[in-house]
């Protein structure tokens, strides 16, 4: 995100769906079939029945690019609501991360040593390896991960990003 | 949304098979005619048409000829066609009519058949996955897995299919669904939990596109398919308000009819192959109100030299049309009906005066573009010229008086057809713009005449396309629909075989037309009239006796081989580098690789 093209911004998309069958295809099959980018995209059901999911999709382009596909998401037939927290005003941006590193010996304090720094929490543990759970925005992720590297990154799963506006205010409103 | 809660309970006595509720659905939705194919999965749907009188099935040879017949259906009444096609092959034979409907914004139903649902997924006989298949060539599409779900599904399709943008819906029905009992609900007030497009336009966008317009000082009206789409009402609002403004009209090839052609204030066509002044009327304005169309690259040309000067006011129902290709300056969300509606009464409200002086000068400049005549040929020799025949066609048409309505293939004959037939009525020009698929052109024609049996409706067609879908031939011989079928055959694919000419050195590489058929016997031995004009004195007699017969016809009118179609805004060219004519294709020589890879 960090090495945009010039006239080019990301956006963090919220997009509110029927949680009915294809609707995540009908939103990857617009972005692969119109030649949109996708960073992360993340989906579960947000309300009491189940009955409406959010998305979060991270993307960038130029403006009237951004602005297409909103539009673009916006005529899906089950979506219900498209908001570009990037640009409607602050909002948070989370994401989890479960990170493996395997070590022996003093790397294993280097590694909780780290973890501390960063708040990552040891959520797995054997006499040679490591998983630690991290939340934060990506670019704390990408730090945590590149330090984990030389010591002995084994494996890292991600969720992508999930997002909200800051305030008082709910998305439908 | 409240299906449930308003629909009298008795509906839910599980009286009616799935099938059953599916063509209740139809009729209670106003369907009277659907076009289909049978096969296994959907025996079901055809046992219960076998039950009933109130909807009509056509027998089509073929299933895209079932979706082009029911585009013709829906753009020449405003109606949803409906199509009926089996699993597997009969839905994938369906998808280029469905990606036509999509891009050209018809109104479309598909039901398609699918195995039972215990077997989705196991590679079923005839099994596809329809739904997955046309996800990106429909506005829309359900695979009903729970019978409780199909009335709504159905109900539901239509609001889709209508409502806003129009487009195609697929129906995926597995055939259990139709054999199992399930419960029918009646239609309920049309409202979708998620789906509510936009129709009545923001009055402040309103104002400041008057405000703009009535004081463009070199305006033009740019006219698209979404006039039409918007009713009847639309178009004569267009002229209400074209008139009262006193500024020019130009149609896309989709917006023909919604003008009348013979009006003073209309420019023709504009793009690719647009008129003259259409096209430097765009470039040369000051501000444009795009009603209806979308800035297709067939009307821009290239982007960075379209239109330079201008304000830019789009009407549009679809707000991702909107700053797609072209910024604009005045975006406007709405029906094309109620956008032109809102304008007239702000116009009116508006008191400031127009300049009629620099409108006059502009006009000057207009009808001195115009006077280079651009659509001009010369009809010389015995051999017929192709546009002589379309202008033929339409005189004696109009000399006839009928109700007429025109359908194309694609290729030089579609824009030859589109320069040279006026239209002065929406819903009478069926073409297939935006996917240009050939084989439109009869099945759509086929649709038409089911619409309306006593009309004249003729395909204007080219020998290489009528052969993609001729196999309808024996539809319209089943049916005693009397279409005509007017080829202008130069035996080539002529638009490619231009193409290769004026861009790719003259090698003609497979755009010969090979081993044609004899269209006269081919036509009798579909029970349909064949005949054939070889020379200029031929064309009057063959177009008057075709139209006199009451039965299908295919008139098979010899035309010039090396005729091409101008004028002409070469791929990658801006809209003042047009060539008007042979002899200016000098003018060609410039283009770029990068404007070669354009198509």
């Amino acid at each position: 995100m960090s090495d945009l093209k010039g006239g080019q911004r990301a956006a963090t998309i919220a997009v509110l769906v029927e949680n009915e069958a294809g609707v995540l295809a009908r939103v990857i099959g617009l972005f692969s079939g119109r030649g949109y980018n996708i960073d992360s995209l993340t989906v579960a059901p947000v309300d009491e029945t189940g009955r409406i999911s959010r998305i979060t999709i991270v993307t960038s382009g130029t403006d009237m690019v951004i602005e297409q596909i909103k539009a673009q998401l916006d005529r899906l037939v089950p979506v219900h609501k498209v908001s570009d927290l990037t640009i409607e005003g602050p909002h948070l941006t989370r994401e989890l991360a479960l990170i493996k590193v395997v070590g022996r010996g003093e790397s294993r304090m280097e590694v909780l040593r780290l973890a501390d720094a960063f708040r990552a929490r040891v959520v797995d543990a054997t006499t040679e390896s490591f998983v630690l759970e991290m939340t934060g925005n990506g670019d704390k992720i990408d730090a945590f991960v590149a330090l984990m590297r030389p010591i002995g990154l084994a494996e890292v799963s991600r969720t992508g990003a999930v997002a909200i506006a800051r305030g008082p205010k709910g998305i439908m409103e | 949304m409240s299906a449930a809660t308003q629909a009298p309970p008795a509906s839910d006595a599980l009286t009616m098979s799935g099938a059953e509720v599916v063509l209740r659905a139809l009729k209670d939705n106003g369907v009277e005619v659907i076009f289909g194919y049978p096969g296994g999965a959907v025996l079901p749907i055809y046992d219960a048409i076998f039950q009933q009188n109130a909807i009509r099935h056509i027998l089509v040879r073929h299933e895209q000829a079932a979706v082009h017949a029911a585009e013709g259906y829906a753009r020449s009444t405003g109606k949803v066609g409906v199509v009926l096609v089996t699993s597997g092959p009969g839905a994938t034979n369906a998808v280029t009519g469905l990606l036509d409907a999509l891009m050209d914004s018809v109104p479309v139903i598909c039901l398609t058949g699918q195995v039972p649902t215990h077997l989705i997924g196991n590679d079923a006989f005839q099994e596809a996955d329809t739904t997955g298949i046309t996800r990106p060539a429909t506005k829309h599409n359900y695979l009903v897995k729970k019978s409780e779900d199909l009335a709504r599904v159905m109900h539901e399709a239509f609001y889709v299919a209508k409502s806003g943008r129009p487009g195609p819906v697929v129906i995926d029905l597995p055939k259990d669904i139709l054999i199992n009992k399930a419960p029918y609900r009646e239609a309920t007030a049309q409202s979708h939990r998620s789906y509510r497009p936009r129709t009545e336009p923001d009055a402040k966008a309103i104002r400041d596109a008057v405000r703009l317009f009535k004081r463009a000082h070199r305006p033009i009206v740019y006219a698209g398919g979404g006039v039409i789409n918007a009713g009847p009402e639309a178009s004569r609002l267009l002229r209400e308000f074209v008139r009262m403004t006193g500024m020019p009209c130009t149609n896309t090839l989709m917006g023909l009819g919604t003008y009348p052609a013979e009006d003073p204030q209309f420019l023709g066509m504009l793009g690719m192959h647009g008129t003259y002044e259409a096209n430097l009327a765009m470039h040369g304005c000051d501000v444009m109100f795009n009603i209806g169309a979308r800035f297709d690259d067939r009307v821009t040309g290239r982007l960075n030299a379209f239109s330079p000067t201008s304000k830019k006011i789009h009407a549009d129902i679809d707000p991702s049309s909107i700053n797609k290709n072209v910024a604009v300056d005045v975006p406007i969300v709405g029906d094309a009906r109620a956008v032109l509606a809102a304008m007239i009464e702000a116009w009116k409200a508006d008191e400031a005066p127009q300049d009629k002086g620099a409108i006059a000068a502009w006009w000057r400049q207009i009808d001195a573009w115009r006077s280079t005549n651009c659509l001009q040929y010369r009809q010389e020799s015995k051999i017929i010229k192709p546009q002589h025949a379309v202008k033929r066609l339409y005189e004696i048409t109009r000399e006839l008086g009928r109700e007429t309505f025109i359908t194309t293939e694609v290729g030089q004959h579609q824009m030859w057809a589109a320069q040279y037939f006026g239209f002065d009525k929406p819903n009478r020009w069926m073409t297939s713009g935006g996917l240009g698929t050939m084989g439109y052109g009869l099945p759509a024609a086929m649709g038409v005449q089911i619409a309306h049996p006593d009309a004249l409706v003729i395909d204007i067609a080219g020998e290489a396309s009528i052969l993609m879908n001729i196999q309808e031939m024996g539809t319209l011989a089943q049916y005693r629909l009397p279409v005509k079928v007017f080829i202008l055959n130069n035996e080539y694919m002529g638009m490619v075989r231009q193409w290769q000419e004026l861009l790719h050195g003259g090698r003609y590489s497979e755009s010969y037309s090979a081993s044609l058929p004899d269209f006269v016997r081919l036509a009798e031995s579909f029970h349909a009239v064949g005949m054939r004009a070889e020379g200029i004195d031929d064309l009057d007699r063959v177009i008057r006796e075709m139209i006199a017969i009451d039965k299908p016809v295919i008139a098979d009118i010899c035309v010039a081989k090396d005729e091409n179609c101008f004028p002409m805004i070469p791929s990658g060219a801006a809209h003042n580098e047009m060539i008007l004519g042979p002899g200016q294709e000098g003018g060609v020589a410039g283009v770029t690789d990068e404007g070669k890879v354009l198509v």
